[in-house]
């Protein structure tokens, strides 16, 4: 019990309050601390990465070797992994090897294609959400297409008001990205911060302690 | 118009094509594409990691110096403990590299969220309120916004009478702010599908477009 439960919590205790204070002393000792734990975090990272890439293998192994729906697709997957490999351990790693050819040609311009199919799938789901079905959603949806004015050349043609003095849809696309939507941003970014910290103590007082497993 | 012979241009054209097939209806180019990029990107981190993290940072550091690294032994010892996970009977030992990490990572956030995620926000929210376009146009609906939106996420207490009102304030901002997210999130789509026809016209056909 106490090497399964009791020593990693305790571990998780000191380790937390140790690199927390090492925060506020400003010393060769603290920094020591700060750099070796860096050190030491990467290298226990590599054995994770193992553990994340023996993941990717077993699963499309074993989606071979049953002949599971979909099987020919991870064979695929799999000859694509040994390729780089092979590409990387034959031709290097350099600008213009096999290996960063067969990124940008494939993996690269694939990444870039599918973000881009979104423009497409957004279309839709802007139809979806812009509906103004209450006065909120007719505030969701005159800040986006004033954003989205703003962010082409034709928001200036089109704002015909600046002749009286008043501000273009640039402008008040950059005003409300500045303004309203900051202050909703921060907001967030209060409530997650606030969030994380409680998280963060809770894990270094043992109270979170999913990370242990179930057993 | 001058098409391109270069056989890496007509396979990134063929993936290209591959993924807007999608528009029509899941297929199995677009699969052939979807798992060519997992694979190639799997590869690709392989092969990185192995180099810049297995070799780079720990295998040379040994190797050159020993004297002054043989501390790495102890991390790759956890760093072991925690591929037994694979082991059901000795996943356990896991749990010490794991609860290294967590609580180092932990103990790390810890003042730099206070920092970065609450008083930074704080200090860049409480600014100067005076009669100024500045003063009222800028910093006043940041420190309304901000304020009310908390009290919208705050659900310690019911949302009702002044609460209630405050937190429907931070309502129209949050959908300000959704709305102003959208839109950009919807140009900057639009810009990586302006960039992939651009692909296609210039380095695939060959078109010289100024």
């Amino acid at each position: 019990m106490f090497w399964k439960k009791q020593l990693p919590l305790i571990i998780v205790f000191v380790m937390g309050v140790v690199m927390a204070v090492q925060y506020f002393v400003p010393h060769q000792a603290s920094e020591w601390v700060y750099n070796t734990y860096l050190k030491w975090g990467i290298t226990i990272g590599i054995f994770g990465a193992v553990l994340g890439y023996f993941s990717f293998f077993r699963v499309h192994v074993v989606k071979i070797v049953k002949k599971a729906p979909g099987w020919g697709y991870s064979v695929i997957t799999i000859v694509c992994t040994i390729i780089m490999l092979l590409a990387a351990a034959l031709d290097g790693m350099g600008t213009g090897s096999y290996y960063m050819k067969i990124y940008l040609y494939t993996s690269a311009a694939i990444n870039a294609t599918v973000f881009s199919l979104l423009a497409f799938y957004i279309s839709s789901a802007a139809y979806r959400a812009f509906r103004a079905r209450s006065t909120q959603a007719v505030a969701l949806l005159l800040a986006a297409i004033i954003v989205m004015l703003g962010r082409v050349p034709i928001g200036n043609y089109v704002s015909f008001w600046t002749a009286f003095h008043l501000p273009s849809i640039n402008a008040i696309s950059q005003w409300i990205l500045n303004v309203p939507n900051m202050a909703a941003k921060r907001a967030i970014a209060l409530g997650v911060g606030l969030g994380s910290l409680l998280m963060t103590l809770k894990l270094i007082l043992g109270i979170e302690r999913t990370y242990l497993g179930s057993e | 118009m001058h098409i391109t012979t270069d056989p890496w241009v007509w396979v990134a054209f063929f993936f290209t094509l591959s993924v807007y097939t999608f528009l029509w209806k899941d297929n199995f180019l677009y699969k052939i594409a979807e798992h060519v990029t997992v694979g190639v990107g799997m590869g690709f981190a392989i092969a990185l990691w192995w180099q810049q993290t297995v070799i780079g940072q720990f295998w040379i550091p040994l190797k050159t110096d020993f004297a002054h690294n043989f501390h790495l032994i102890v991390p790759a010892i956890m760093g072991l403990m925690m591929v037994t996970r694979v082991i059901p009977r000795f996943a356990w030992m896991s749990r010490y590299a794991l609860a290294f990490t967590i609580g180092a990572g932990a103990g790390l956030g810890l003042p730099r969220v206070i920092q970065a995620s609450i008083l930074q926000q704080l200090s860049a929210t409480l600014l100067p309120i005076n009669f100024t376009a500045h003063g009222l146009g800028y910093n006043l609906i940041i420190f309304i916004g901000v304020l009310s939106g908390l009290i919208y996420f705050f659900f310690s207490k019911e949302h009702k009478g002044v609460i209630g009102g405050i937190a429907n304030i931070g309502i129209w901002f949050l959908m300000v702010g959704f709305g102003a997210t959208f839109g950009y999130t919807v140009m900057a789509r639009l810009s990586l599908f302006i960039g992939r026809v651009l692909f296609i016209l210039k380095d695939v056909l060959g078109m010289q477009l100024s």
